[in-house]
């Protein structure tokens, strides 16, 4: 590649407040078209917007997380546009008056770790949502439009990076990074799907390194893997602009997912002035010492740091490391199961093993198995009255019913057969019933003995304890005159 | 008794309590006046009659009850119609709000009734609160009871003249450059703007939300303290509102001016004022002295920057507060079917009247990319020099004394074609607003025509309750609060 790539990326992430960020309406995702409105949310003439303590927390609590300077007294501001989804036309922002400033996100690439900087970190209120004719069923008149303003006025949290992302694949694994940070964080579920994460690039390229080429911004990337695939079209596209020897233009442009291109949306000359100004309904917002003290002693350990410590207090291997920490209640739930079963990295294994592969469906929080259930299961694996297989059928089946491992143990009759005596005189018998096999035996055939402890297993329909079977077997051969 | 009408809130409360009267006579009186007189005065855009009557007998029967009743229980009472009642048209004078109707009430509103005020009616203003002479509303003009040839003054002119015309003892207005004072101070009322902050905005209709304050106009003082307490205090429903403690105004209304230190700023005694003006205020002051008040000439340097400085930060402020109005979610739409901008442009050019749509280009123009800087920008800086210069003030003075307006009442049509003129009315006004003060406005005599002159007063933050007494020892001690018009 000639060029050097530089792309920054504008979040937006809806909060997981209760209710919205001007008024006490509930920010719940799925209801019926206006049904979570009130006179404030709807911009009805003389409401006034009082904020969310909450949001600003949560904003907060994002900016300490990524090393980002809290704005001790900052302000709102009016962004000023006409579109039927904005109930008042103009949407309550921060300009240049944001609530945090600075700060940055360590991404690993390639095995290469880089510090990504943060431009600033600022509170608004979402717009709702058009539903066009076409969208509606038994319309007559496909022309009308309606409005829903159910998530008019959610919060939004708006993270901007600097224009340090050098590749659309940097810009993949910082989204991927500051998601997973969020989530720890608890300020947001961000998903792509329901519209709680949303994200624009910016990107330019340039033949000299450390210069800025004109950029361009880039929209309507609906998923992660759109992301990247709008950014390397864009660069694409830049490139050849540039080999033909012509120029980039400074526009916004949208991706085409299923075209895979990006098209002109507006130009420079058509771009909005937002007139902002002060937003006079409300007050500046001053954070005292206090509440940045408490939250920060309150603040999660997160992604990484415990990806660190997990290598190092439980010598995880660093892909086990990755997985389990992937997710804070994952992580959690697997300390959890380590405090009941101190053998991590057998936890490991079972929890990204079959455990895994059951929580598909399911969220970790609804889950019916318990981190103690997890740790009997494994102690009955332990002391050997459970194979692995029938672990694994057990652990199904905790998932299932969240029934304990004695209960289903005891109902399904799988105990395995550890006692020795029994055993043998099943052994016994197997080999009275094998003469064949016994002779071959005695002829030197070792293989025999494997199929002899088949027939034993077969016999006690799997139960047998499988080491202790092949001792016993072994044990009556030598025996067997 | 049949002069109710003529009676003030408080001289109403006293007889009502007394028993000397039901509050079913105290409605039917005042709507007696009102079919007599609302013709000539059109203060009104919507009355309540049978609510109001029907809300009156239910007090009557607690009252029979022996129950106990608020302090203000059945004083009829008007609403500027910039000020949301639920399910009530709330028009705010405009096209575009014709059929709006709120499902929510302003805290004040909440205020009054609980205080036991009669709501009967809603009155006249200058489309969405933009004028100094109700002339700019959608609906009607009102006259001034004092001479019908001349306006009411703006934008609660509805109200004032509703008050001036005993159609009703107190009513609410808004004042955010002068609206509720040069009003007052054009039909011979008491009109008083409160500091920033202390009366919630919740429920009314933004014109500039950094300025806009509520308020009571009424006929005397008393009226005035009692409305003021009754609406005022912190709001967690207005941001801006602001948690300071308000005090029973009626206790500092004693008849003397003792110890009193009162400023008069010689910026507010001009060119361009009118003689008798400034002759009645300067008496004015002759009888504050004789109540034992100091009085010295003083300097707010910054005076002439005002109108300009308001002229920026409203119209930019407005701009933003009116762009809601778009036929989308409520209010007037264009009927015909049009694309979205096409709705957009229609809907506005038909709802909006001029002076409106003159305000919001001005303000969309301060605003934008490049000018910002040069106009709101340095606004807002100037504002600050403007409430230094009270700040200064303050330290040496109690209040200051000013006249409300450099004229009397003007001819109705008289300004209405030149806007700066018209702007010019509120020229004592407006810097009030943009320094967040306190001030009201009393009648202190007759000027040209025999039209009343007002006297403002203007007062430290919070401090309503210096400037109410000092309004009231300037009362009680001369005649004009006996003044009305003949209507």
């Amino acid at each position: 590649m000639k060029y050097h790539i530089n792309i920054g990326l504008e979040v937006h992430v809806e909060l997981l407040t209760q209710s919205k960020l001007f008024c006490g309406c509930s920010t719940k995702f799925g209801a019926p078209p206006n049904t979570h409105t009130c006179p404030v949310c709807l911009g009805l003439p003389g409401v006034l917007p009082v904020i969310n303590k909450k949001a600003v927390e949560y904003t907060l609590i994002t900016a300490l997380a990524l090393n980002s300077q809290i704005n001790k007294n900052c302000r709102f501001a009016r962004k000023n546009y006409y579109y039927p989804d904005l109930p008042k036309n103009y949407q309550i922002s921060q300009y240049n008056e944001p609530l945090a400033k600075g700060g940055w996100i360590q991404i690993k690439v390639n095995g290469v770790t880089k510090k990504i900087g943060i431009e600033r970190i600022h509170l608004e209120e979402d717009a709702g949502k058009l539903i066009h004719g076409t969208e509606v069923q038994n319309l007559q008149d496909k022309d009308w439009s309606f409005v829903d303003y159910n998530r008019a006025g959610i919060p939004l949290m708006e993270i901007v990076s600097r224009p340090e992302l050098a590749s659309p694949d940097e810009a993949y694994e910082y989204l991927v990074t500051l998601r997973k940070i969020l989530r720890y964080l608890r300020v947001s579920d961000c998903n792509m799907e329901e519209g709680s994460l949303r994200c624009d690039a910016n990107i330019s390229i340039s033949s000299e390194k450390g210069k800025m080429g004109v950029k361009t911004e880039l929209k309507n990337m609906n998923s992660f893997k759109e992301l990247r695939e709008g950014l390397w079209e864009e660069v694409r596209r830049q490139s050849e602009l540039l080999d033909r020897g012509e120029k980039v233009v400074q526009e916004t442009r949208l991706w085409d997912s299923r075209a895979k291109k990006t098209y002109l949306m507006r130009g420079k000359e058509e771009a909005h002035d937002y007139r902002y100004f002060p937003e006079p309904d409300l007050p500046p917002l001053s954070i005292d010492d206090n509440w940045i003290e408490k939250l920060s002693a309150s603040l999660p350990e997160l992604p990484q740091q415990r990806f660190e410590r997990f290598l190092k207090q439980y010598r995880l291997p660093e892909y086990d490391a990755t997985v389990l920490t992937d997710s804070r209640d994952l992580a959690d739930y697997f300390e959890e199961c380590v405090k009941l079963f101190p053998k991590p990295k057998l936890v490991s294994n079972w929890i990204m093993g079959d455990f895994m592969r059951l929580l598909k469906q399911e969220k970790l929080a609804s889950i019916k198995i318990s981190p103690s259930g997890i740790a009997d299961l494994l102690t009955e694996v332990e002391k050997g009255t459970l194979s692995i297989p029938m672990a694994k059928e057990v652990m199904e089946e905790m998932f299932r019913t969240g029934k304990g491992v004695t209960q289903i143990i005891e109902e399904k009759g799988m105990k395995q057969i550890s006692d020795e005596e029994s055993l043998e005189k099943m052994a016994q018998e197997v080999l009275r019933e094998n003469p064949k096999a016994v002779k071959d035996f005695q002829k030197g055939k070792y293989q025999a003995v494997k199929f002899l402890v088949g027939q034993l297993m077969r016999k006690t329909k799997g139960k047998a304890n499988p080491q202790l079977a092949n001792r016993v077997i072994e044990k009556k051969l030598k025996e067997y005159k | 008794m049949d002069n109710i009408y003529e009676l003030s809130a408080h001289e109403i409360c006293k007889l009502i309590r007394r028993k000397e009267v039901s509050v079913e006579e105290v409605i039917t009186s005042q709507f007696n006046r009102i079919e007599k007189v609302e013709e000539k005065i059109k203060a009104f855009l919507s009355l309540y009659k049978e609510e109001a009557l029907d809300e009156a007998r239910q007090w009557d029967k607690k009252i029979s009850q022996g129950k106990k009743i608020p302090p203000l229980c059945g004083v009829p009472i008007a609403i500027k119609d910039v000020i949301c009642i639920k399910d009530k048209l709330t028009t705010c004078a405009s096209r575009i709000l014709q059929n709006f109707r709120p499902p929510y009430s302003a805290t004040v509103i909440d205020k009054i009734k609980n205080a036991g005020c009669i709501i009967i009616g809603k009155t006249n203003m200058d489309e969405f609160a933009m004028g100094s002479s109700t002339e700019n509303s959608a609906f009607q003009i009102t006259y001034n009871p004092w001479n019908r040839e001349t306006i009411p003054g703006g934008s609660s002119g509805g109200s004032a003249a509703a008050v001036a015309g005993r159609e009703v003892p107190i009513a609410l207005g808004s004042d955010t450059g002068g609206s509720i004072r040069q009003p007052a101070a054009l039909c011979g009322v008491v009109g008083l703007k409160p500091t920033y902050g202390r009366v919630s905005r919740y429920g009314l209709v933004a014109f500039a939300s950094s300025l806009d304050q509520i308020g009571p106009l009424t006929r005397d003082v008393t009226d005035c303290a009692l409305l003021l307490k009754i609406i005022s205090g912190k709001d967690k429903m207005d941001s801006t509102s602001v948690n300071y403690p308000v005090p029973d105004y009626l206790e500092y209304l004693i008849p003397d001016l003792k110890g009193v230190k009162l400023g008069l700023p010689r910026e507010y005694f001009v060119e361009g004022i009118e003689k008798e003006v400034r002759e009645k205020v300067m008496q004015a002051t002759k009888v504050m002295e004789d109540l034992g008040a100091e009085i010295e000439e003083t300097s707010l340097p910054h005076t002439e920057y005002a109108i300009a400085t308001y002229y920026l930060i409203a119209t930019a402020e407005a701009s933003s507060n009116l762009a809601r109005y778009d036929g989308v979610g409520y209010g007037y739409r264009s009927k015909e079917k049009l694309d979205m901008i096409g709705m957009y442009k229609k809907t506005r050019r038909e709802g909006f009247g001029d002076e409106v749509k003159r305000r919001i280009m001005l303000g969309t123009y301060v605003l934008s990319k490049g000018y910002y800087e040069n106009y709101y920008g340095k606004a807002q800086r100037v504002r600050t020099l403007i409430r230094e210069d009270f700040e200064k003030a303050f330290k040496k003075f109690d209040a200051l004394i000013t006249p409300t307006s450099p004229t009397v009442a003007f001819k109705i049509g008289e300004k209405i074609d030149n806007p700066l003129q018209m702007y010019l009315s509120d020229i004592f006004t407006i810097s009030a607003n943009l320094a967040g003060i306190p001030g009201i406005s009393i009648p202190c005599g007759l000027g040209r025509n025999g039209l009343p002159v007002g006297l403002q007063i203007l007062g430290k933050p919070f401090d309503e309750k210096t400037i109410l007494r000092i309004a009231y020892a300037y009362e009680q001690n001369t005649e004009w609060r006996k003044m009305r018009p003949e209507i």
